[in-house]
């Protein structure tokens, strides 16, 4: 397959793009390509030029400070599952990092161009906004920060205005004794997400504290899942109460599911519940351990529902 | 628009005009006649195109030529010394890990990643390793097989 004819341009600099994204209208980045070149391989998408970003190095890289994880925006999903920084500060993360498409795919795709690009089976918007992770986007006039929560709109549609250049991605790092899980459901050729659900989960003298779980791969756009959330806010973490606070995810979803011939949307619905159940499940376990360190006095205690 | 590229492959430099929307493989395959590297499904899922792009796994048929421009290129070519097959060739030889050989340069390039990220992997990571490849011959359990031969050597590192 052969992409319509586009001319082409090489930024070595954030400046440089947004003189060439003025000086080329319509012209699209192209940071790893592997969601723009299948779009346009497909002739889905038939922009007159592309404005190359892949070199810039002050795009890249993962650093902590001031209780955040800064993750530039060229930053690769392999680089940021191998991260140990981001294995510590935002377990969830590095997970969801992991099990993007395969191996290939990970060691060319990047965070910024993943979430420009809004696709509703990928998997960093879910735990993007799990983690209450801000996006900084180098405008035309300066710079601005968006919260996820405002980011993702709806299918392949984010808050990012047409010179907008995400530069970086600011996670903050999870608070002491805060449990962080991500499951999906994979598509067996493409390991695209056909659900995924993210959960962050705190522990309060053994009853669940503050607690967000988020949803991707069925619906247009990543959302919360707030009745999953309140359903499971101070009870204590039986599987039962579990089980129960997952079904409740019905009530999040709403009308419009995505279904395709590989999973109907009736299917999603009927899976959601088990996606977020073993995404509680998780989280909670490993918030357990963290909170029970400092009880070293009573190492028998087991949580009730292992 | 043709844009000047500079690709060395396999040791060997090349110096081209190309169109910006030329896919890598197709810059291996017809620009420099290198056709060890396959495409299957030219939708990304399959693998048979994959390459190392300074050192690192790559399907080409999801990269632009212009994108490798001053990179290094490594196919199924570049792997064997002269006469002497690279430890993975002679291990899916051995093991018996292709049968028509199409998926087998990418299945080849993909291990030779898996090995180089994981130089002794499980049986799970193997096939977790391999996920982007995909083989309608052998099963995979010959191909998993040839992979834990070749682990242990210097097979990532070549
Ligand atoms: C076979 C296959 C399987 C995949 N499986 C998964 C999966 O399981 N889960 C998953 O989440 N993803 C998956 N992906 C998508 C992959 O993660 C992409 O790499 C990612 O979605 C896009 O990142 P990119 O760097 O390749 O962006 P590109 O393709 O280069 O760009 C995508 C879009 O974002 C824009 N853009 C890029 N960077 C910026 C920036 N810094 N600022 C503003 N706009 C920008 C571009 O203009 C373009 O519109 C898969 C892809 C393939 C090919
Ligand atoms: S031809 Fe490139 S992945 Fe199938
Ligand atoms: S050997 Fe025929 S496709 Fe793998």
């Amino acid at each position: 397959m052969y992409a319509p004819d586009f001319a082409y341009y090489r930024a070595d600099s954030v400046a440089e793009i947004g003189r060439l994204l003025r000086k080329h209208p319509g012209a699209k980045l192209l940071a790893g390509g592997h969601s723009l070149i299948p779009l346009l391989k497909l002739r889905l998408a038939a922009p007159p030029a592309l404005i190359d970003i892949g070199r810039i190095g002050e795009l890249k890289g993962i650093s902590v400070a001031d209780g955040r994880l800064r993750i530039g925006a060229l930053t690769t999903h392999a680089q940021i599952a191998a991260s140990s920084e981001v294995a510590a500060h935002a377990p969830a993360l590095a997970a969801a990092a992991g099990v993007i498409g395969d191996p290939a795919v990970r060691n060319r795709g990047t965070i910024g161009g993943n979430v420009a690009h809004a696709d509703p089976a990928s998997d960093l918007p879910t735990v993007l906004l799990a983690l209450g992770a801000s996006f900084a986007v180098a405008t035309d006039d300066g710079e601005r920060a968006i919260p996820a929560g405002g980011f993702f709109q709806d299918m392949m549609t984010t808050a990012l205005g047409e010179h907008d250049i995400v530069t970086a991605v600011d996670v903050p790092t999870a608070p002491e004794g805060q449990g962080q899980a991500y499951e999906k459901f994979s598509h067996p050729a493409s390991r695209y997400a056909v659900i995924g659900a993210a959960a962050a989960v705190g522990l309060t003298g053994g009853k669940v504290g503050r607690v967000v779980v988020t949803l991707g791969g069925l619906v247009p756009a990543a959302i919360r899942a707030g009745s999953v959330e309140q359903a499971l806010s101070g009870q204590a973490p039986s599987a039962d109460a579990i089980a129960d606070a997952a079904a409740a995810v019905s009530n999040d979803l709403g009308p419009d599911l995505i279904g395709d011939i590989y999973a109907s949307a009736e299917y999603r619905r009927a899976m959601a519940p088990v996606c977020v159940k073993r995404a509680l499940t998780a989280a909670l376990k490993r918030a357990s351990s963290v909170a029970e360190a400092p009880a070293a006095r009573s190492p028998w205690w087991k949580p009730s529902w292992l | 628009m043709t844009v000047p590229v500079s690709i060395t492959v396999n040791g060997q430099r090349y110096d081209r005009e190309v169109e910006p929307r030329l896919l890598l493989v197709h810059f291996l395959r017809e620009v420099i006649g290198s056709t060890g590297t396959k495409v299957g499904c030219d939708t990304s899922q399959c693998g048979a195109c994959t390459v190392l792009l300074d050192g690192i796994s790559l399907k080409s048929c999801t990269a632009l030529a212009v994108q490798a421009d001053g990179a290094e290129v490594t196919t199924i070519e570049g792997l064997a010394a002269g006469e002497a097959l690279h430890p993975l060739q002679d291990a899916f030889w051995e093991k018996h890990g292709l049968q028509c050989g199409f998926c087998t340069p990418g299945m080849i390039m993909a291990s030779h990643e898996l090995l180089r990220v994981t130089p002794d992997p499980s049986d799970a990571q193997i096939r977790h390793g391999l996920e982007g490849n995909l083989c309608r011959c052998t099963g995979y359990q010959n191909i998993v097989r040839a992979v834990r031969q070749a682990a242990g050597t210097t097979a990532g590192q070549r």
